[in-house]
């Protein structure tokens, strides 16, 4: 483990071997009294109710009889639930048409940052700002308005002789609707971008410059590969991050992921089904299934890294 | 091992440009002779591509504050000239739905809910700031059997969907009879539930010179005063940083109080916000948009004051929002 040797300094000035054993073991005590919080925690909270859902996910329970075994009989009634396969799909299409365009927005807004200019620090808060409230019920409810029929968007689209209507309930349009809202939010990766982009060395740029290299070029050979590092930790919080969307898809679709099911993102239906229907097993089984997909696409996005994700220097 | 390559800050060490081959001919371009006007039209032309920059720039912020501004500027409109009505001016401009909005909702006033909020969030502030400072402590500084396997797992749970312990938690919680209390959605930041927190503490902490606490120790400081007078106090932009997500987080939070509050006298802001839009569906928008901007109103301020810990915070911690 990195982390272990990283930190382990070796005592500095040698000190005398039998003092530096004891307080070794005296360390493992302390080690565990300043954990012990983190542990009970994680034992509680995390490990235990993780086992107790897998558990559950071969249950029947309503949280009111105790729960009787039902084998694999609650992942069976999923895949051969049609809304279950909706609320799959409005997340995967949530995740891989919104994830894309909320890093490329935050990347091309964070090299605009990177240029020599006055007054980029304001900008960057400014461009900030949304993802601090971008997921509270508030900014649900301006989005609503703002969405709905004769709302503002409705008048902006009339404008430009596009045919009339609110796109809350409309089931075609409440996807770009979210993936606007989740645009909005792009300032957190593009932060994170332009603290990366500040690190690559504008050597690099000149010398390609010297080679004779146009902007195209550099931004391939030089920006992606430099800020891969970045690129991945951006994209593998934000898909996670995407999958777990819940209280805006809540508040716009008044708890029902309507209209059509056009808004049960995957985690609204699993609230539904935990705590609206109380039938806990099968929302435990939903669980499950999260846990998996997620955990093999960061699997995946492990995997691949090695291919395009480039430390220079030494790992630490 | 590969789980702390990811959620290591990739821009400090790792992206440094360390062991990057440059080549040896460099930028050094011998500056030619350049007569005046030349310099000039130089000149001419970094100013006009400056005012476009700056003019993208502008539309860009206007875009991007365009709902915000539009939410505060509605919540002092009469109802009916909001919705639909691109223009964030109005010649009737009045506090009226503020006044609506401060009379509370279901024989619950407003500061009622303001005060949960309040409690859970300052609450949620202590919670975080002792139990990952003490945990982070541990990571970073002391030497024990298992640290390295318990730091994996730490880094594991940041990446885990928190929605498959909420059905086994809210159970627990219901047998012992703490739902309807703040107790559910407190524990866990008392117990570390964050890792965020503890991660963001251990990276700060490992930065912090170790010449320090050794010196401490041959003066005879246990792990107590060496933790208590010499880590916490130097810890401070950590702990600010720290305080202010907590603080955010837990005042915007919809899915925790959702689950365990079930009366409207222990309503957080986002439920009351939600209870109101429920049962004011006859379109009282103005009010609406007045409890929305209350409900903001210290996210915004904490913004206001804090900007440069929260987006530097982001910049070198890939903290969210």
């Amino acid at each position: 483990m990195t982390v272990a040797q990283s930190t382990a300094n070796p005592s500095p000035q040698g000190l005398p071997r039998s003092p530096r054993n004891s307080s070794i073991r005296r360390d493992a005590g302390a080690g565990f009294a300043f954990l012990s919080p983190w542990l009970v925690g994680f034992v509680v909270l995390t490990a235990f109710p993780m086992v107790a859902s897998l558990y559950l996910a071969f249950t029947d329970y309503d949280l009111f009889r105790p729960p009787s075994w039902v084998g694999v009989e609650n992942f069976v009634k999923l895949f051969e639930d049609p809304r279950f396969w909706t609320s799959a799909k409005v997340t995967a299409i949530y995740v891989l048409v919104g994830t894309p365009i909320k890093l490329a927005a935050a990347l091309a807004v964070a090299m605009l940052l990177n240029m020599k200019h006055r007054g980029q620090g304001a900008y960057r808060s400014i461009f900030y700002a949304p993802s601090l409230i971008g997921a509270s019920v508030s900014i649900a409810i301006v989005w609503k308005a703002m969405f709905i029929d004769d709302g503002i968007v409705d008048r902006i689209q009339q404008l430009f002789g596009l045919p009339a209507g609110g796109w809350v309930g409309d089931p075609s349009k409440t996807m770009p609707m979210f993936v606007l809202l989740a645009v909005w939010t792009f300032g957190a990766p593009m932060v994170i971008f332009l603290a990366g982009l500040k690190q690559i060395p504008a050597e690099l740029y000149e010398a390609a410059s010297v080679d004779g290299a146009g902007p195209v070029r550099k931004f391939w050979r030089i920006t992606i590969p430099m800020l891969s590092p970045v690129l991945f930790f951006n994209l593998l919080l934000e898909t996670i991050g995407a999958f777990q969307v819940f209280g805006s898809a809540f508040i716009i679709s008044g708890g029902t992921g309507g209209p059509a099911d056009s808004t049960l993102f995957y985690t609204l239906y699993l609230y539904i089904k935990g705590f609206a229907q109380f039938d806990m097993g099968y929302a435990s089984a939903m669980a499950w299934v999260l846990v998996i997909v997620v955990g093999v696409i960061t699997a995946i996005l492990f995997k691949t890294s090695n291919a395009w994700v480039h430390y220079s220097g030494d790992n630490r | 091992m590969s789980d702390t390559h990811i959620v290591t800050p990739p821009l400090s060490a790792q992206a440094a440009a360390a062991g990057v081959p440059v080549p040896a001919s460099g930028g050094s371009r011998p500056a030619g002779p350049v007569d005046s006007s030349s310099r000039q039209a130089a000149r001419r032309r970094k100013g006009v591509r400056s005012v476009g920059f700056h003019a993208f720039m502008v539309v860009c912020t206007i875009v991007v504050l365009y709902p915000a501004a539009w939410m505060l500027m509605s919540s002092f409109k009469p109802s009916n000239e909001i919705i639909g009505n691109i223009s964030l001016w109005s010649d009737n401009f009045s506090a009226a739905n503020f006044a609506t909005a401060l009379s509370g909702i279901g024989g619950v006033g407003f500061w009622t809910f303001f005060g949960n909020s309040m409690i859970l969030a300052v609450a949620s502030v202590v919670g975080v700031i002792l139990s990952s400072t003490v945990a982070a402590y541990a990571f970073a500084r002391i030497d024990f059997p298992g640290r390295g396997i318990f730091f994996a797992i730490m880094i594991g749970t940041l990446l885990l969907p928190f929605h498959v312990v909420i059905i086994p938690q809210y159970i627990m919680f219901n047998e012992l009879g703490l739902v309807n209390t703040f107790i559910p959605l407190l524990a866990p930041k008392f117990l570390a539930g964050e890792a965020f927190f503890v991660f963001l503490m251990v990276q700060f902490m490992r930065n912090l010179p170790r010449e320090l606490d050794e010196a401490a120790r041959i003066d005879g400081a246990g792990h107590g005063r060496i933790f208590g007078s010499i880590m916490l106090p130097l810890m401070r932009p950590a702990i600010i940083t720290s305080s202010i997500f907590a603080f955010i987080w837990s005042w915007n939070d919809f899915l925790g109080p959702l689950l365990y509050l079930k009366k409207p006298d222990l309503y957080p802001l986002p439920i009351a916000l939600r209870l109101y839009v429920d049962q004011t569906s006859v379109s009282d928008y103005g009010a609406q948009m007045a409890m929305a901007v209350l409900a903001l109103l210290p996210v915004m301020l904490f913004f206001i004051l804090f900007q440069r810990y929260i987006v530097d915070g982001v910049a070198t911690q890939g903290l969210k929002g």
